[in-house]
C-alpha cells in the first residue's frame, strides 16, 4: 500500500492531539449522570406500533450449557481462497464441488441474470455483487453499496430487484452496465423498520409479481398487523397485498415448477428447548387466507408457552415438513435442470444455515426434499454436508441457485464463498 | 459549555477532519484515537467508550461498519474512511491489548446493583457477554465501560438508532425498560 505522508496531516495531527487532550482534561470533572441525559426513550419504539413484547423471563434456561449458547459470529471479512474447507464438504457419489468464487464477504442470496451474471446479496454488509464468468475466469464486481441489509434479490427482464431492510429498489439493464451500474431506484418502501428479522427474501412469482417477507420483529412477541407475513407486490411497487399470515421469518421461497404454488422455509422461535420447536417447510395453497400460526403455534405442533393458551395448532395451516429444531432453513429452489440424475428433477434443494440455539449443532448442510404428485412431501435426505465439524462451523450455507447448465451454486456467508456442484462430467445428461 | 471548551472542541473536530485516512499507519494514528478514547484504555470523555481489552473481532466489525458507513457516527466515519481490511485488523489487535478499564469510582448504591443483577440472567446478558462481561469474538467487552456510554448504546439499540452488526441486541433489548437500562448501565460500569 502507498502511504502519502506530508507535513500537513502531521501538523494537523499534533494540533489535534493537543486540542483533544485539553478537551479531555476539561471534561474530567463531571461524574456520569445517567439518569439525566438525552431525550426520553419513549420518543421512538423498538417495535413497530402495535407489537407486544413477551415477558423477558419466559422460559429462560439457567443451565451452564444453555448459557454458552450465543449467536454464531459472522466473520466480516471473507476467508482467503486457500482457507476454504473444500476437502471437508461431502456430496453423494458422482457429484463434484469446486469453488466458484471466493472473497465475497457475507455472500447471501443468489440470483442469475439472463446473460449468466451471478448476483450475490449481503446481510451484515452493505453490498450487492455481480460475478461474471469470462472463459472460466471470474470477475467479482460491486454493483451497489451503502445498502441496508440487501439480502433479497430477484431478476426479471434485465432488471435486478433488491430488497433491503425497509425498501425494494431496482437496477434496470444491469447486465449491460455492470461496470457503470445505475443508482438503485426505489419502487416500494412501506415496511416497518426493525432489526430483529428485518431482512428480506425476495422471489419473482409466476404471476410476474414480487414476493417478500416481513418478519416478526422479535424472537417471540405479539406482532403488529404490519409484520409476520408474506406480501405480493407488482413489479412497479404498486398493488401490495398480504398473501400469507402468521409467519415468524422467511429466508427462502420458490414456486413449484408445475403447480406454481409458493413453497417457503420458516424459522421458528429460540429458547423453547434443545429439540423444539421444529423449523418448517410450508406451502401456500390459499393465498390471502392461510395463517401459519405465529406466535400461537410453534413448529406446527406445539402451542407456544406464552401465546398458545386458548389456541390449538389445529387452527393453523400445517407445515408440509419439519426440517429440524433450530436448524435455520434458508434459501430453497426447485431443481429443473438436467445435469443431475432424474430423481432430483422438481425436487427442492434447501440450505440449512445451521443451529445456534442448540448445544449439539444441527443443519449446516444442503438437503433435498422430494415431493409427491400432489405436492406433499415424500421424503428428505442430506445432499451436501460437512459444514459442522466437531460441533463447530467451518462454513454456513445460505442459498442455493441452479445455473442454466444444471449445476448448483451454494453461497456461504461464513467464509464469503460460492461453491458450484456438478454431476458426472459436468455436461447436461441426456434424459 | 465554556468558551475555552468550545474553542478546543472546534479545534479537535477540525483537526480530525483534516487527517487523511491513508496518511498514517494504525500505530502512528493511535495517539489520535486515545486522545478521545483515553490513555490506558480508559475514556475520560462523556459518551466516548473506553477501548481497553476490547475484543479484537468486535473492534474489527465496528471499524468496518464505520468505514462502510453502516453506522453513521461523527467523527468515527472520517477516522475510518479509506482504511484497508488489513488496517482494520491492525487497529483491532492494538486496541485489544490496551489495559482493561477500571470500575467507576465512588460509593456504590447496593440497591441499584441488586436490581440490575436480577435483570442479567433473565435477559441473557451473561450468555453472550460472558459472566464476567469480558465479551467474546463479535460480542464486546462491557465490564467497567463508561456508564453514560452504556446508557447511550442501550438506548440506541432500543430506539433502533444504533444499528447492530447482527440483530442480537435488538432481540434482547425488546422487553427492557428505560429504568432497567439505567440500572444495568450503573451495575456494569462497576463490575469488580
Amino acid at each position: 500500500m502507498i502511504r502519502r505522508v506530508s507535513a500537513g496531516p502531521i501538523l494537523a495531527g499534533t494540533l489535534c492531539l493537543l486540542a483533544a487532550t485539553a478537551f479531555a482534561q476539561q471534561q474530567q470533572a463531571p461524574a456520569p449522570t445517567p439518569a439525566a441525559p438525552a431525550a426520553p426513550a419513549a420518543a421512538a419504539l423498538p417495535l413497530p406500533p402495535g407489537a407486544t413484547p413477551a415477558p423477558p423471563t419466559a422460559n429462560m434456561p439457567t443451565s451452564e450449557a444453555a448459557q454458552k449458547l450465543t449467536g454464531v459470529p459472522v466473520p466480516p471479512l471473507a476467508a482467503a481462497p486457500d482457507k476454504l474447507p473444500l476437502a471437508q464438504l461431502r456430496l453423494p457419489k458422482g457429484f463434484k464441488i469446486e469453488v466458484y468464487a471466493s472473497g465475497v464477504p457475507n455472500a447471501r442470496s443468489l440470483r442469475i441474470g439472463d446473460k449468466g451474471t451471478v448476483f450475490v446479496g449481503n446481510l451484515v454488509r452493505d453490498k450487492v455483487y455481480a460475478i461474471v464468468d469470462r472463459n472460466g475466469k471470474r470477475e467479482i464486481k460491486v454493483i451497489a453499496s451503502g445498502l441496508d441489509r440487501p439480502n433479497g434479490l430477484a431478476f426479471k427482464d434485465g432488471t435486478l430487484y433488491i430488497a433491503e431492510g425497509t425498501r425494494i429498489s431496482k437496477l434496470e439493464k444491469i447486465e449491460d452496465n455492470l461496470d457503470k451500474p445505475p443508482q438503485p431506484v426505489v419502487i416500494y418502501s412501506d415496511f416497518p423498520n426493525h432489526q430483529s428479522h428485518g431482512w428480506k427474501f425476495l422471489a419473482l412469482g409466476p404471476d410476474n409479481r414480487l414476493y417478500v417477507n416481513v418478519g416478526a420483529p422479535c424472537n417471540i412477541c405479539m406482532p403488529p398487523p404490519s409484520n409476520a407475513q408474506i406480501r405480493s407486490i407488482a413489479l412497479d411497487g404498486s398493488d401490495a397485498e398480504v398473501v400469507a399470515h402468521g409467519i415468524r421469518q422467511v429466508v427462502g421461497m420458490d414456486f413449484h415448477p408445475v403447480s406454481k404454488v409458493l413453497y417457503f422455509t420458516e424459522n421458528q422461535r429460540d429458547w423453547l428447548s434443545e429439540d423444539a420447536p421444529q423449523d418448517k417447510l410450508n406451502r401456500l395453497l390459499n393465498p390471502g387466507k392461510d395463517n401459519f400460526g405465529f406466535p400461537y403455534c410453534d413448529g406446527g405442533d406445539i402451542e407456544d408457552p406464552i401465546y398458545g393458551w386458548g389456541h390449538s395448532c389445529s387452527e393453523f395451516t400445517k407445515p408440509i415438513a419439519q426440517l429440524g429444531p433450530h436448524s435455520a432453513p434458508l434459501g430453497m429452489r426447485f431443481y429443473t435442470g438436467h445435469m443431475f440424475p432424474a430423481k432430483y428433477y422438481n425436487a427442492i434443494f434447501l440450505a440449512r444455515h445451521g443451529s445456534w440455539n442448540k448445544t449439539k449443532k444441527i443443519g449446516g448442510d444442503i438437503t433435498v426434499v422430494y415431493l409427491n404428485k400432489d405436492g406433499t412431501v415424500k421424503s428428505q435426505e442430506p445432499f451436501m454436508t460437512g459444514f459442522i465439524q466437531d460441533n463447530n462451523y467451518i462454513g454456513r450455507p445460505v442459498d442455493v441457485q441452479p445455473m442454466k447448465d444444471g449445476s448448483l451454486l451454494v453461497s456461504d456467508d461464513y467464509d464469503g464463498a460460492i461453491y458450484r456442484i456438478t454431476y458426472g462430467d459436468g455436461k447436461v445428461a441426456g434424459r | 459549555m465554556s468558551g475555552v471548551v468550545r474553542i478546543v472542541v472546534a479545534l479537535a473536530l477540525g483537526c480530525l477532519a483534516a487527517l487523511p485516512a491513508s496518511a498514517q499507519t494504525a500505530q502512528e494514528r493511535l495517539p489520535t484515537c486515545l486522545a478521545c478514547h483515553g490513555e490506558n484504555g480508559q475514556s475520560q470523555n462523556p459518551e466516548v467508550p473506553s477501548l481497553g481489552a476490547q475484543q479484537a473481532f468486535y473492534v474489527t466489525v465496528e471499524f468496518l461498519m464505520f468505514r462502510d458507513r453502516m453506522r453513521v457516527v461523527a467523527p468515527m466515519n472520517d477516522m475510518a474512511n479509506g482504511l484497508s481490511d488489513d488496517d482494520l485488523r491492525s487497529f483491532a489487535d492494538i486496541i485489544s491489548k490496551l489495559p482493561a478499564p477500571q470500575p467507576a469510582p465512588g460509593p456504590v448504591d447496593e440497591a441499584r446493583i441488586e436490581r440490575a443483577r436480577a435483570l442479567v440472567e433473565p435477559n441473557r446478558c451473561n450468555f453472550c457477554h460472558t459472566p464476567s462481561f469480558a465479551g467474546q469474538q463479535n460480542v464486546p467487552r462491557i465490564a467497567d465501560q463508561r456508564e453514560d456510554y452504556l446508557v447511550k448504546a442501550l438506548r440506541g439499540y432500543k430506539d433502533n438508532s444504533r444499528r447492530g452488526y447482527d440483530a442480537s441486541m435488538a432481540d434482547v433489548i425488546e422487553p427492557i425498560t428505560d429504568e432497567q437500562i439505567l440500572d444495568l448501565a450503573y451495575y456494569i460500569a462497576r463490575v469488580k
